[in-house]
């Protein structure tokens, strides 16, 4: 089904979809742009991908996993109880605007959290009600590369609507059921008359990204430059350790667990973790394994590039959105480590 | 930057006897330069100096103590080797710094403010007077006035005032003290109420990715840093505003009379919060109370990390 909206109707779509669903959508914040619950008054902005993905529609920043409370018996002050109470979220929310690489990177998570021996309840909860109307690219920025990893500025894997930018609006596009539901609106015309203008805008779009890099041998690399730590200080020179880069990573799913009390009362929550914090993997004892920036460094590039292609048929997991390489605050990029990697051999081969 | 050949034969000169020289080269894309860590002469030909190289490197030196470590420095980047300096933090004969009299750098933040999107960028070129940029097959000339870094418009030490090598020629600073605080002292002008609410606004897109802290060259604690740490518990792991908040009010304490107003804590910030008004709210207390400023003599102590009976500028005892 393919369907096309003014872009003066987008507003009205959206305040639409709200009155069912939650509506998440970019907006220009000070000097950025981040996903924030829609609000008509503040509008949304979408001429270029937002600073910070959605990662939090499906995966919040903190999440309450259970409350708690303690109740003491007034006639045996030793004894105390536990009062706890799950919190599994039950509402829906729609994504509008986020791009294609920010919708597909929570195919990376799915893998992990829906279909393993162990099914995450909180993000199934949520991943089940959020709906993703996704718009594709016209061009790829400097920092794109969905194209190398298996992907590109129109691909549809991950969202339910697909809008692709044609001449006065939007062109439509259902691509899961789900979708269809979303595209019912009045608000919306026909789109047959646009699809050509659409097409013709995916393959511009296609062109613009530039030729793709071979990754294949990136996962049996990385293992092979494992232990050579001299070639990871080397890549991680630069690098702050500051975790910037994981948190604004479409694809990055570690959390950690705390309780938070307040007196009797508390919560359980999860929130974000990330692998090039130095408190990562901590142990109880005081050991690390992974002491360095330099050790964190390849947690994080192994594990996208090598380790989780290992157990996910190939499957890399980087969506190729860029951030970690814009908003780098000195510039570390993902693409060459990668790269520098898939060569080590030859390194040193010939330094024999 | 004029005399980069000049500054490459010194680095070159200096490469057999230091384990690393830290510098700035080309990046991801002609807009960005990224920093450079140099050991060989085919390192050091790929240096790069403009008003692209903003980061402050001197965050990278306590990292490398006990190494001979060459590094390139700003003015503003010198105090901060210096603060280093005062704190024990690195030692002076393992620090070799080669310093230059510097005329400015760019916020990328105004520049992204000026031309929109800067995703697609094919050329730049910079020079004293402007920032020429080629943007998705667009021209844009932006004058150095309008896109250059605040602390540079009010910078008083733009020449490195501690170095081994110096290379070209001063540069002559017309900026007072006073100058630098016109913004803050706007701010203090608002209401109570209007601070907290522009706060509660800024702060709440706060990923909590501690960019901030990892920048800064003189935050030290970093793997210990109270914001993570469970015992003590001064804050939790939610992602409301008020724990944010009041992060950023712990790294000001723990910066005050430290800070040398390098920016990178705000230039590090993916989402771009003015965190760096915290900073300067601090220095110019410590200025007014102690008249100190951070980063300018190697001997001094910061004030807060001093005890004296009677502070000269404190009048304790004749009300
Ligand atoms: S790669 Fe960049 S963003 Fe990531 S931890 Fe290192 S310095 Fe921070
Ligand atoms: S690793 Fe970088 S490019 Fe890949 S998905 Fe994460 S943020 Fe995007
Ligand atoms: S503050 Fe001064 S020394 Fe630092 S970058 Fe700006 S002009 Fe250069
Ligand atoms: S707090 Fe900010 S301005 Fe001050 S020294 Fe640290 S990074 Fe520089
Ligand atoms: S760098 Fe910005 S987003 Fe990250 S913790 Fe600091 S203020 Fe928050």
């Amino acid at each position: 089904m393919a369907k096309f909206i003014k872009s003066d109707k987008v507003s009205a779509w959206l305040e639409e979809l709200g009155q069912k669903h939650e509506v998440l959508a970019p907006r220009g914040e000070g000097d950025s742009i981040v996903f924030k619950p829609y609000d008509a008054k503040k509008g949304f902005n979408i001429e270029r991908e937002a600073t910070a993905p959605p990662k939090k529609a499906c995966f919040p920043q903190s999440e309450t996993l259970v409350k708690f409370s303690h109740i003491k018996d007034l006639e045996n002050p030793e004894k105390v109880a536990l009062d706890v109470k799950e919190t599994i979220p039950d509402s829906s929310w729609v994504v509008f605007g986020s791009r294609p690489c920010d919708a597909r990177g929570f195919t990376m998570f799915d893998r992990v959290y829906l279909n393993g021996k162990h099914v995450d309840v909180y993000y199934k909860a949520r991943r089940e009600n959020t709906f993703f109307i996704t718009l594709a690219c016209e061009k790829g920025e400097t920092t794109c590369f969905c194209n190398w990893v298996g992907s590109g500025p129109s691909d549809p894997t991950g969202s339910d609507v697909l809008m692709v930018p044609v001449d006065g609006g939007y062109f439509l596009e259902a691509v899961s059921d789900r979708g269809e539901a979303l595209l019912a609106s009045s608000l919306l015309e026909d789109g047959g008359s646009k699809q050509a203008e659409a097409d013709k805008v995916r393959a511009d779009a296609d062109q613009s990204m530039g030729e793709a890099q071979d990754l294949s041998k990136a996962p049996a690399k990385l293992l092979e430059a494992f232990d050579d730590m001299g070639f990871w200080e080397e890549q991680s020179a630069k690098c702050l350790s500051c975790g910037a880069c994981t948190y604004l990573c479409p694809t990055c799913y570690c959390f950690n667990i705390t309780d938070e009390s307040d007196g009797v009362k508390g919560e359980r929550i999860r929130s974000w973790d990330n692998c090039m914090s130095s408190m990562f993997t901590m142990e109880a004892s005081g050991h690390n394994p992974r002491p360095t920036k330099a050790h964190r460094l390849k947690n994080r590039v192994g594990h996208k590039f090598s380790y989780y292609p290992d157990l996910h048929d190939g499957v890399i997991s980087c969506c190729g959105c860029g951030r970690c390489i814009k908003s780098c605050p000195v510039g570390v990029d993902i693409r060459e480590i990668v790269l520098n990697a898939i060569a080590y051999e030859a390194k040193e081969k010939a330094n024999d | 930057m004029k005399n980069l050949e000049d500054l490459k034969k010194q680095i070159k000169d200096g490469l057999s006897e230091l384990d690393v020289v830290i510098g700035w080269t080309d990046s991801f894309d002609p807009l960005h330069a990224t920093p450079h860590f140099m050991r060989s002469e085919a390192d050091v030909d790929k240096l790069k100096v403009d008003a692209l190289c903003v980061h402050n490197l001197a965050t990278y030196l306590p990292s490398l103590k006990g190494k001979k470590v060459g590094i390139v420095v700003k003015g503003c980047d010198s105090r901060s080797v210096v603060e280093l300096l005062q704190e024990n933090l690195i030692n002076r004969d393992d620090v070799t710094i080669f310093g230059f009299g510097c005329t400015g750098v760019v916020d990328q933040t105004k520049i992204r403010r000026a031309v929109g999107d800067v995703g697609q960028v094919e050329a730049c070129e910079v020079s004293d007077a402007e920032v020429k940029l080629s943007v998705a097959g667009k021209e844009h000339k932006l004058p150095m006035a309008d896109v250059i870094a605040d602390k540079c418009q009010t910078c008083r030490y733009p020449n490195a005032v501690v170095s081994d090598q110096f290379v070209g020629d001063e540069i002559k600073a017309t900026a007072s003290f006073e100058d630098g605080y016109k913004d803050l002292e706007e701010f203090e002008a608002k209401s109570t109420e209007e601070k907290f609410g522009f706060w509660l606004g800024e702060m709440d897109r706060c990923i909590r990715c501690y960019a901030c802290r990892n920048a800064c060259p003189m935050c030290v604690c970093r793997d210990h840093c109270v914001a993570q740490s469970r015992d003590p518990h001064w804050l939790s792991q939610e992602a409301h505003v008020r724990d944010k908040w009041m992060f950023q009010v712990i790294h000001a304490y723990h910066l005050a009379g430290r800070c040398t107003e390098c920016g990178e804590c705000q230039r590090a910030c993916p989402v771009d919060i003015p965190i760096l008004l915290f900073k300067k709210k601090f220095n110019k207390e410590i200025k007014e109370v102690f008249n100190y400023e951070a980063g300018l003599d190697p001997e001094a102590k910061p004030p807060l990390q001093t005890f004296k009976i009677d502070e000269p500028t404190i009048k304790e005892k004749e009300w």
